[in-house]
């Protein structure tokens, strides 16, 4: 279990190293929202309309940009093969990675989105369930990932295919997210959408890195 | 399941029921589609334009049929190492994309007269665009990795991990509120479309079935003859590495 902890330590403390990681993701997040207001023009009612689900995409890809570095930068230097040989548990050291990207992207995102439904005069009623529904449904967000990001370690191009690959499973959690704020934002209950979101993050939590150890164990050998 | 697992043997065996699967797909595709243009009555509501729904609805049937056969190829690949079972998998996939893409258009075109719009974003014909996108992404996925071994067993993994979205697919039209009609022949309580209608769309069905297994038949052999051919280049190119060195070799004996 030490390593475990280890690895998220190390994870976290490489991400912070590199030079702000987090805050690139964030600035990514702020930037793709702010291009949405300047395409569609600054009409209040048409943002507000369209703010969850602007706000939700741009977690979404956000997402999917950090997982490039997930597996990739570990296979690179060597690491990754260490890893998969150590005594934790490959699924046990996936879950971890996955717990640490979870840590340097997601919850930064899910801190910064108050802020940009803010801008995109998301109503009121809806940011406290945009805060509960992205911390339920971000950790889904790592899990599938790092399926893609396994199957896609050492690939030529992978980071397109890596797209490919996750967004598709990524709809779910899309749909039920931006249910869940819209419900709020009209006055009726999110708890249908939560429960599910909470579902789809609990069964990524167990097939995924279940998943993603099976594909590292392949694309490495 | 493993007295397939032998090459020579799938491909004298497939070679004998290729023909007869490829006439009985053109029989019975012939006859549904004779039965569903000039014996199947207008419906009283939709007229003519419910003979789209011959094809659409079977198509439908195929492409979540196809991925589930490719899930299951891909799941016995995985636990089995069967030799055959992964080229099965990389065989259906472009058919289930056909299908699907088949299912949606058609459908669009149904929906053209019917509900008066090309496309709606409810649960059913999003979940089938999904399934879509997880066939190309499969289908991606093979081609990307370089050695044929690796991207069977990923592409294996990948076809289980979308498996997921069959029942959200078969189910949305329960499970939310949609403008796709619900299902009206495999449900609890049987078939809810008259008979003079059944028929034809089964004939249809068992003809879609017919063709999968011809089309699937026939890219299988290829698969195993593309396999035999990068095996026998593989060792053409060790022969004519190894006669090389041997010229080198002598030649520097014979230099020195």
């Amino acid at each position: 279990m030490s390593g475990f902890f280890a690895l998220i330590v190390r994870d976290v403390r490489l991400a912070a190293r590199q030079g702000g990681a987090s805050l690139l993701t964030v600035g990514f997040f702020v930037i793709a929202v702010t291009l949405f207001p300047l395409g569609v023009g600054p009409e209040l009612a048409v943002l507000a309309r369209i703010s969850t689900g602007v706000v939700w995409v741009a977690a979404l890809l956000a997402c999917l940009l950090s997982l490039d570095r997930l597996f990739q930068a570990d296979f690179e230097d060597g690491s990754l093969d260490l890893l998969i040989l150590s005594p934790t548990p490959l699924e046990l050291t996936v879950l971890a990675k996955c717990i640490a990207n979870w840590l340097t992207t997601a919850l930064p995102l899910v801190v910064a989105a108050p802020v940009l439904a803010l801008v995109m005069h998301l109503p009121a009623s809806g940011f406290a369930v945009l805060i509960v529904a992205m911390a339920v449904g971000t950790p889904a967000l790592s899990l599938i990932g790092a399926i893609g990001a396994a199957l896609t370690v050492g690939v030529r191009r992978g980071g397109v295919l890596l797209s490919l690959l996750v967004l598709p499973l990524y709809m779910p959690v899309l749909i039920f997210g931006v249910g869940a704020v819209d419900a709020a934002a009209m006055g009726l209950s999110p708890a249908p959408h939560l429960m599910l979101l909470g579902a789809i993050s609990l069964g990524a939590l167990v097939l995924g890195p279940w998943a993603a150890a099976a594909a590292l164990r392949l694309m490495t050998s | 399941m493993h007295r397939f697992a032998n090459p020579a043997r799938f491909m004298r065996l497939s070679g004998k029921v290729l023909p007869w699967a490829g006439a009985v797909t053109v029989l019975l595709l012939g006859f549904g589609l004779y039965l569903a243009l000039f014996v199947a009555p207008p419906d009283y509501q939709q007229g003519e334009t419910v003979r789209i729904m011959f094809i659409h609805v079977p198509a439908a049937w195929m492409a979540m049929l196809t991925y589930a056969i490719m899930a299951l190829a891909s799941a016995v690949a995985l636990i089995w190492k069967h030799p055959l079972a992964d080229l099965a998998a990389k065989s259906c996939a472009p058919i289930g994309a056909g299908f699907t893409l088949i299912a949606l258009v058609t459908g669009s075109l149904w929906g053209e007269p019917m509900w008066g719009t090309w496309w709606v974003w409810d649960a059913r014909l999003t979940s089938v665009l999904i399934l879509l996108f997880l066939y190309l992404g499969y289908i991606a996925l093979w081609r990307a990795i370089d050695d044929p071994q690796k991207a069977a067993r990923a592409a294996a993994i990948l076809a289980l991990v979308g498996a997921v979205n069959l029942p959200i697919i078969k189910f949305s039209v329960n499970w939310w509120n949609t403008l796709h009609q619900p299902a009206s022949v495999i449900k609890i309580g049987g078939p809810s479309i008259d008979s003079s209608m059944l028929w034809p769309l089964i004939i249809m069905a068992l003809g879609f079935h017919a063709y999968l297994v011809t089309l699937m038949l026939w890219r299988l052999r290829a698969e195993v003859m593309t396999r035999k051919i990068r095996v026998l280049q593989l060792a053409q190119a060790q022969e004519s590495r190894s006669q090389e060195g041997g010229a080198q070799e002598s030649g520097m004996e014979a230099a020195s």
